[in-house]
């Protein structure tokens, strides 16, 4: 078959994407969704503070893909369900298997990537240890308890403070099982402020920073985990030992871009963000592919998302109605703290601001970051504090753009 | 008078709020970025509320997701859990709709999701 623009995910980033292409004039979209409904993640996501930018309005994650599910609907855009995207290749073809129509193979003029992200799992942390059952992931305890409506545990450690991490600890605590410690490596949480207070000291779960599991005990089941301090090197320290007795772990130790497609595409990704590497509109480095959301970079809040995700369906949906437009592209970089920029180009043959999002390495106080084109400063802004946790944003105008001449930097000096 | 620092969770800039406490009350609020960091703060010294989430197991055995229509003090929120683990409705349910009304002071339990079947 053929279709217009094809979208692979149907979570926040393709359901807001299918909408913005749509609305761009472009009405022939389809969106393939892995999973049994549209939402994606959302749908397990019950806590509420979602949507506080876009509609002001402090949301539950379902009720937030519900407001984006009822627009795609009103607007008759397609959807298949339990629809997995097998390959795709630089001419836009999208072969796919789902129940209904088996095997089937599509063509598209633009593809929207918007498969999200993954967690990082225990095996890519190598705790030593026994393997027994009773080791999860955090997103999967959330979908275990929020959707299938079964407890995991009873009595758990954390690793890692990831918001899912922490909204667990909550969750889990509601449902009647005791949580003894959330421990980080790190020195700072990765996890919101906000969750910090409502998650853990709301309910007097400890949060041990500069720790890390060093054992888990237990043959069939968990029993028991160990954690200690770490060092400047991330190193245990001895003599820092403290153990628990627990049935369950859960890990949020981040979350990895799911770009398993992109790759075997061969679109180019970036080392830093593990996303495909794009200009402003999202257009990854082949023409007429873009992409969105978490596959892209992962974001802290979903209103980013659907911002993010519209942009794309914006420009995919100029694509396909005007084709290839003028491409003069100027890289963008992290410099000083800064751990990665994205864009990592700016396409000065496309009009309007262009809207930098970037983290910074660690946490700062009373900073100035700066934007750089060669040696000139461009833009520079104070700031209070800067954490890890929190991506920055800084917009270019048009005007500033258009007189780019040299890659530009993102710098953060103390 | 006795000085607290919090931090606003009404969204997340999770800015960092210093409340002057007497007898109880806060006489001023400061570092908020918006009125509803006041609130939050005065709230906070006196009895913290919270907006409580759940999911509750429908007729038939499928979750819905859940949540009190307006913030319930946080010490209730344990024991409002039992209240809210027995009950199971029966669906169809459309976001918004009362799943438990009045379930504590005049605060309804509302469904975040419409399940159809
Ligand atoms: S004071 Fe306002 S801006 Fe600051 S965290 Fe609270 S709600 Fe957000």
């Amino acid at each position: 078959m053929k279709h217009d623009i094809v979208i692979i995910g149907g979570g926040p980033a393709g359901l807001a994407a299918a909408v913005a292409a749509f609305d761009g004039g472009v009405k022939d979209v389809v969106i393939l969704e892995r999973g049994e409904e549209l939402g994606g993640i959302l749908n397990q996501c019950i806590h509420n503070g979602f949507g506080l930018t876009r509609f002001k309005e402090s949301l539950s994650g379902p009720e937030y893909a519900e407001r984006f599910i009822d627009k795609v609907r009103e607007r008759g855009i397609k959807y298949y369900l339990e629809t997995t995207v097998i390959s795709l290749d630089k001419n836009k073809t999208v072969k796919a298997v789902n129940p209904e129509l088996g095997f089937f193979t599509i063509e598209a003029k633009s593809i929207i990537l918007a498969m999200g992200c993954r967690e990082r799992s225990r095996g890519a942390l190598n705790v030593a240890g026994t393997r027994p059952a009773g080791i999860y992931s955090a997103g999967t305890a959330q979908k275990y308890v929020n959707v299938k409506g079964y407890m995991p545990g009873k009595e758990v450690v954390i690793l890692g403070s990831g918001d899912i991490g922490l909204i667990m600890a909550r969750r889990m605590t509601l449902e009647g099982a005791k949580v003894h410690a959330v421990c980080e490596i790190m020195p700072y949480s990765s996890g919101l402020k906000r969750n910090i207070v409502q998650c853990l000291d709301d309910f007097g779960i400890p949060l041990y920073l500069n720790h890390t599991i060093t054992k888990i005990e237990g043959t069939d089941r968990v029993t028991g985990v160990t954690i200690s301090e770490v060092d400047a090197q991330k190193r245990p320290i001895t003599g820092t030992e403290r153990h628990f007795s627990c049935d369950t772990v859960l890990f949020s130790v981040g979350l990895i871009p799911e770009n398993e497609l992109t790759k075997s595409c061969g679109i180019t990704l970036s080392p830093k963000t593990r996303g495909a590497v794009v200009s402003q509109t999202r257009e990854t480095m082949e023409r007429g592919i873009f992409a969105c959301g978490n596959v892209l970079q992962v974001h802290d809040l979903v209103d980013f998302v659907s911002e993010e995700a519209e942009i794309a369906g914006r420009y995919s949906a100029q694509y396909v109605l005007n084709g290839e437009g003028v491409y003069d592209f100027l890289d963008t970089q992290a410099g000083d703290n800064i751990s990665y920029v994205l864009p990592q180009k700016i396409n000065k043959g496309v009009d309007g601001n262009v809207k930098l999002f970037f983290r910074v390495k660690n946490t700062f106080k009373n900073c100035t970051i700066r934007i750089k084109s060669g040696n000139e400063v461009i833009l520079e802004r104070k700031k209070k504090i800067a954490v890890p946790g929190e991506m920055e944003t800084l917009i270019l105008t048009a005007d500033k753009v258009q007189n780019l001449s040299s890659p530009v930097t993102v710098e953060l000096e103390v | 008078m006795q000085i607290k620092n919090l931090t606003c969770v009404e969204c997340p800039m999770g800015c960092q709020i210093e409340a002057g406490v007497e007898n109880g009350v806060a006489v001023y609020v400061k570092g908020n970025t918006c009125p509803r960091g006041k609130l939050y703060a005065e709230n906070e010294v006196v009895r913290p509320l919270r907006v409580l989430t759940t999911s509750v197991k429908c007729v038939g055995g499928k979750m819905l997701p859940v949540k009190t229509d307006k913030p319930i003090p946080r010490d209730m929120m344990l024991s409002l859990m039992e209240t809210i683990n027995g009950v199971h409705p029966t669906l169809p349910v459309h976001t918004g709709d009362i799943v438990i009304n009045d379930l504590y002071e005049g605060v309804n339990l509302i469904a975040t999701k419409t399940e159809l079947n």
